[in-house]
């Protein structure tokens, strides 16, 4: 999906005789086999770097830290596929974790608070979308500030201090299992495989690759442009709604800095996925790779005991390698 | 995705290796602080290194690049794999770490809380090795600022944030010891300011209460970052020998101070002693010379007999330890 015809009119009339590269190159020479590649060198390393570190349960079970960022990064993945970007959903899990928790303070059942809290969410992304659409603001600005504005609304909602002691049935969704996989991670993976088909197969998806690569264009072609960037802004809210409740569950508590800092996790994971920054590229299995990686490096660097300070040169390093390949194989591709 | 899980099952299926504990002769301790790079922990690390060094435990330590509340979450279940025997913690947050603390101990893992304790989550840890009787600071500051000017006149406090438990704590035992004490009766508290623990903030409050209250005798500021600040402004104002400045500071970040007359006592515990303590502690429960609950008493060279407290909770010092030009350069952190 990475092989769109970016060449002028033109050019292709010149070119038109240029014969088509070598169907086992399309599959190969993809963003995703560098982050493929990445993944079993690092599990290959971190398995030599530490005896504890090849145990399954224990990868799934440190895998579990990550995916609420792992789950809102696919959403991010198709915004910024869409040529924009959202730098808020960390801020609003902490939000709508607030909000539930706040509500649930108050008396409110549990299940209703979690509604509320995911209808918070639905709010708090289509302002994003609103802003962006509407207003025409650029994406990186708007959400820069309901970056802060959305965790200021967290502290005001929640004080300093931190809000706990739900009934057990909610506490520790990352301890319950199904087939010995935590369910989070089960979410994790049928969100990958439900949005991947949805991006990769469906009109839908094809249309969110148009307005990435021309937003003009697509606008000219009868997409509706403002309606699915707005359903975009509106479905990284809710997801990021839902990631703050798995968040309340697993730590039993909310406090307003819950996820502090996850929005560059997430991006980090769309980056080292093979999506282009600039949109128009990139896919959901990149994204899901990517966020295994994530997990592999930092659990086999933490069992091994490595300092932090190494481990984050480490993913700088790792970072800067798969955008430096990841803008090479798009160069070679348009070529 | 398919190719992707076949791959990852394959790659763990063939380095698969059992992870056993440690070996079971020594016992293996590791101490997860707040975050890197803060000299206060790395005395803290230097306490249990000596004691491993004594005893022959196994000793590590790892910690996290932020001191966000659940950014020790990864490194408690990757030491509860590395198979540890006691894993040491001065925790981020009072209750985030909750669940991952149970599932350490239900393995056997022992949980010591060290420094700071899981406040209103006591069952979620096996011990606390905390620095001092806090219920002592507040009165013992008020006292030694008192020496410092005869017990009388104004006075002012500068503490961290509004709302940092420990300060407010020590801030409402101060309050009380001048109010119900007769020896402090000519004391008199003008002014509580917070400056955030903010180098800066501190700095700017610590120079309004100067100019705001001409008469000051004297400030306390239990904080670290605060009674630093308040001592530059001292020195660089050339008010030390008219308003005397106390609190909570580390020896380090005093010492030109105290060298030059700026300040003349100030008081802090010992990060050291406590690293010391719960390596001791921890070896002696992890052998069965002695029992992990209130009562029990342990003799640690260098801090005498110690005993556990209700809630399993085991003070290093009983009183502040005071800090001056006669002593401060036996310590270094």
């Amino acid at each position: 999906m990475s092989t769109e015809t970016h060449a002028t009119p033109q050019v292709s009339a010149v070119r038109d005789a240029a014969t088509p590269r070598p169907r086992w190159q399309v599959i190969v020479f993809r963003p995703e086999t560098v982050t493929f590649l990445l993944l079993i060198i690092a599990i290959i390393v971190a398995s030599n770097l530490s005896p504890f570190f090849a145990n399954f349960s224990f990868i799934l079970e440190s895998s579990t830290y990550y995916s609420e960022y792992s789950i809102v990064a696919l959403v991010l993945t198709m915004v910024i596929i869409s040529g924009e970007i959202d730098l808020s959903p960390a801020s609003t899990m902490a939000l709508t974790a607030c909000t539930f928790a706040a509500s649930y303070q108050a008396g409110v059942p549990i299940p209703a608070a979690m509604v509320l809290a995911v209808i918070a969410g639905g709010l708090l992304g289509a302002f994003n979308g609103l802003m962006v659409i509407v207003f025409q603001l650029p994406s990186i600005i708007v959400t820069i500030g309901t970056l802060t504005l959305y965790r200021g609304l967290a502290q005001v909602l929640a004080g300093d201090k931190s809000i706990g002691k739900f009934p057990t049935w909610f506490v520790g969704l990352d301890y319950r299992e199904l087939l010995g996989i935590p369910v989070p991670v089960l979410i994790f993976v049928g969100a990958s495989i439900v949005l991947g088909l949805i991006v990769g197969m469906t009109i839908f998806g094809r249309q969110i690759y148009q307005i990435g690569t021309s937003e003009v264009a697509a606008r000219h072609a009868g997409i509706r442009v403002r309606a699915i960037k707005m359903g975009l802004f509106i479905l990284m809210g809710l997801t990021s709604a839902v990631a703050g409740l798995m968040a309340a569950s697993r730590l039993g508590s909310v406090r307003y800095d819950l996820a502090t800092g996850g929005e560059l996790q997430m991006v980090l994971m769309v980056m080292l996925g093979g999506t282009y920054i600039f949109g128009g590229r990139g896919t959901i299995l990149g994204t899901f790779l990517a966020s295994w990686l994530l997990v592999i490096i930092a659990t086999g660097m933490t069992v091994a005991n490595i300092v932090i300070t190494s481990q984050l040169t480490v993913m700088g390093l790792l970072l800067i390698i798969s955008i430096i390949a990841t803008n090479a194989i798009y160069a070679r591709n348009q070529r | 995705m398919l190719k992707k899980s076949l791959m990852l099952g394959l790659a763990l299926s063939l380095t698969l290796s059992t992870a056993a504990a440690f070996a079971a002769d020594k016992v293996s301790i590791v101490y997860i602080p707040k975050n890197t790079g803060n000299p206060y922990f790395d005395s803290l690390v230097k306490g249990f290194q000596d004691a491993c060094a004594k005893l022959a435990c196994d000793f590590t330590t790892a910690a996290p690049a932020t001191a966000e509340a659940t950014s020790q979450i990864p490194f408690i279940t990757a030491q509860t794999q590395r198979g540890v025997n006691v894993i040491a913690i001065s925790p981020n947050s009072p209750d985030a770490l909750n669940q991952v603390l149970d599932r350490a101990r239900q393995k056997g893992t022992l949980v010591f809380a060290v420094n700071g304790d899981l406040v209103g989550n006591f069952d979620h840890r096996d011990a606390a090795i905390l620095p001092v009787d806090f219920t002592k600071t507040g009165p013992g500051q008020v006292e030694l600022l008192g020496s410092m000017i005869n017990y009388e006149g104004d006075i002012a406090i500068l503490s961290a944030t509004t709302d940092a438990p420990d300060q407010n704590t020590w801030i409402a035992a101060m309050n009380d010891a001048l109010k119900t004490n007769p020896k402090y009766a000519k004391m008199k508290l003008v002014a509580t300011v917070y400056g955030d623990d903010d180098p800066q903030k501190s700095t700017t409050e610590a120079e309004a209460l100067l100019s705001k209250y001409p008469n000051l005798k004297g400030i306390i500021s239990p904080t670290t970052v605060g009674v630093a600040a308040a001592a530059q402004v001292l020195q660089s104002a050339g008010k030390a020998a008219t308003i005397k400045l106390t609190g909570l500071g580390t020896p380090n970040q005093m010492r030109p101070f105290v060298k030059d007359g700026t300040v003349s006592a100030f008081q802090l515990w010992s990060p050291y002693n406590e690293g010391l303590l719960a390596a001791y502690y921890a070896v002696a429960v992890k052998n069965g010379t002695i029992k992990n609950e209130p009562g029990a008493t342990l003799d640690v060279p260098g801090l005498g007999k110690v005993t556990v407290g209700p809630d399993h909770i085991i003070n290093t010092q009983a009183e502040l330890t005071t800090f001056d030009k006669n002593n401060i350069d036996k310590f270094n952190f």
